[in-house]
């Protein structure tokens, strides 16, 4: 199943190459592989942090400062920094690493700009392998930052040990944030560009609405992520050591996540290519006799019946 | 799905930007994956970052007339890197007579302001090196 000249990248990974560190997460970018199944169980774990939030609140500098932290108690740092497409050109501008310029030069940093190209469910089959070729190479802590956009920052969420929601005052208000659904799914909130005005009020409201759905479970941060204001309180929320013990969880949440988005992609080019007509019930929602809803549902009801 | 990635950098303390947000913009247009490094980046920083992407092709933006002395830099910083493979191009204020000096230094593609944007993405997609190691069996 590993081939040759793969088995000889993974060697030199596991000695601390950084080429082949890029050109393996490379090859997983590009599709040709998954090798989260069969090295899963032989490679020491990263804690794996995922940083989402809106455009524009701060996730690249914050990200940045949490490297810098992390260096400081001699941890070995991979970043990976997501990205989306354009759907219409399948081009990417990978502009999270300028803000992260800082640690050039570290050679125990790594930071990787990943495109989303087009793939449902956000980069869930392809993040697991990249973060399995940080830990391969030897990261103690794995970030994975992407734009945090309803559903994309959800899966996210599944395939790391805490997720950190990042917003500001300039990213609307706490209503916004709730809307995103991330919410619901976030360990921890930080408020970033905490010198601007609003900032206390909005973590305080962001807190009232957190116990009210989530109990005392989240924790709301204020953070200046350009001066490092709020890290050092921010670090031991987020850096969750005792969650990144159980390996399997994620592994498995990663598998299932894999194997659910290739599955909805293959009915969907059928549907999408008229290929599969479900006794009229495709041919009907189009001609509008039938519900969407009604459609998934005989889908759903065939697939179980095996 | 492979996507042809380049890095863009400008170097030194040539703070114009507007050239190379353009070829970024474009290229993203034509399907590649770009990451754009801004100003003040050293050779070395620009081939480090290249080798952490995993970049296909580095594009330097140039236009303060320090063209020479950048690509040398560069492509001797890509050659302790060992980046030999990756092709590199240099796009702006250049004069007529340096381009064939640029190619003896190393760079495959010089396009002096002016080019038409869709020679530099042709000369990329026609010049850029084929399957990665490790690929599909």
């Amino acid at each position: 199943m590993i081939d040759a000249p793969v088995e000889g990248l993974l060697a030199r990974v596991r000695r601390g190459e950084r080429s082949a560190l890029a050109r393996l997460i490379s090859v997983f970018e590009d599709g040709a592989l998954t090798l989260a199944p069969a090295l899963a169980d032989t490679t020491a774990g990263a804690v794996a942090i995922g940083v989402t939030g809106p455009p524009g609140a701060g996730k690249s500098t914050l990200t940045s400062a949490l490297v810098t932290h992390a260096r400081s108690l001699g941890l070995r740092v991979g970043v990976l920094a997501v990205d989306p497409s354009s759907p219409r050109t399948g081009g990417a501008l990978l502009g999270d690493r300028v803000r992260m310029g800082v640690h050039a030069g570290d050679p125990d940093v790594y930071i990787r700009g990943l495109a989303s190209r087009g793939r449902t469910g956000g980069l869930t089959d392809v993040l697991p392998d990249a973060m399995l070729a940080l830990e391969l190479w030897g990261a103690h802590l794995v970030l994975v930052e992407t734009v945090g956009v309803g559903q994309s920052a959800v899966d996210i969420a599944g395939i790391v040990d805490s997720t950190l929601l990042v917003t500001t005052v300039a990213g609307g208000d706490e209503i916004q944030a709730a809307k995103a659904g991330v919410l619901e799914v976030a360990d921890v909130v930080a408020v970033n560009k905490a010198d601007l005005p609003g900032a206390a009020a909005l973590a305080s409201s962001i807190r009232s609405m957190l116990r009210l759905h989530r109990g005392g479970e989240v924790s709301v941060v204020r953070t200046c992520a350009r001066d490092g204001t709020g890290i050092a309180e921010l670090w031991p929320l987020v850096y969750r050591e005792e969650r990144a013990a159980d390996r399997t969880r994620r592994r498995h949440t990663a598998a299932l996540r894999r194997v659910a988005v290739a599955v909805g992609d293959a009915v969907a080019a059928l549907v999408a290519e008229e290929k599969l007509d479900a006794d009229g019930a495709v041919a009907g929602c189009i001609g509008g006799e039938v519900s969407v809803d009604e459609v998934v549902g005989w889908f759903v009801h065939r697939l179980s019946q095996g | 799905m492979r996507a042809i990635k380049v890095v863009i950098a400008k170097a030194g303390l040539d703070g114009h930007e507007r050239g190379a947000h353009a070829v970024t913009a474009m290229l993203r247009d034509a399907g590649m994956e770009v990451t754009y490094l801004g100003m003040f980046q050293s050779p070395e920083q620009i081939v480090s970052v290249a080798a952490d992407e995993d970049a296909d092709v580095i594009g330097l933006s140039s236009l303060n007339g320090a063209h020479l002395t950048f690509a040398e830099r560069v492509v001797a910083a890509m050659g302790d890197a060992g980046l030999d493979d990756v092709l590199l191009v240099l796009g702006g204020i250049v004069p007529v007579e340096d381009i064939p000096r640029l190619h003896e230094i190393g760079v495959g593609g010089v396009f002096p302001a002016g080019t038409l944007m869709d020679e530099i993405v042709g000369y990329i997609e026609s010049n850029v090196r084929g399957e990665r190691v490790g690929g599909p069996t």
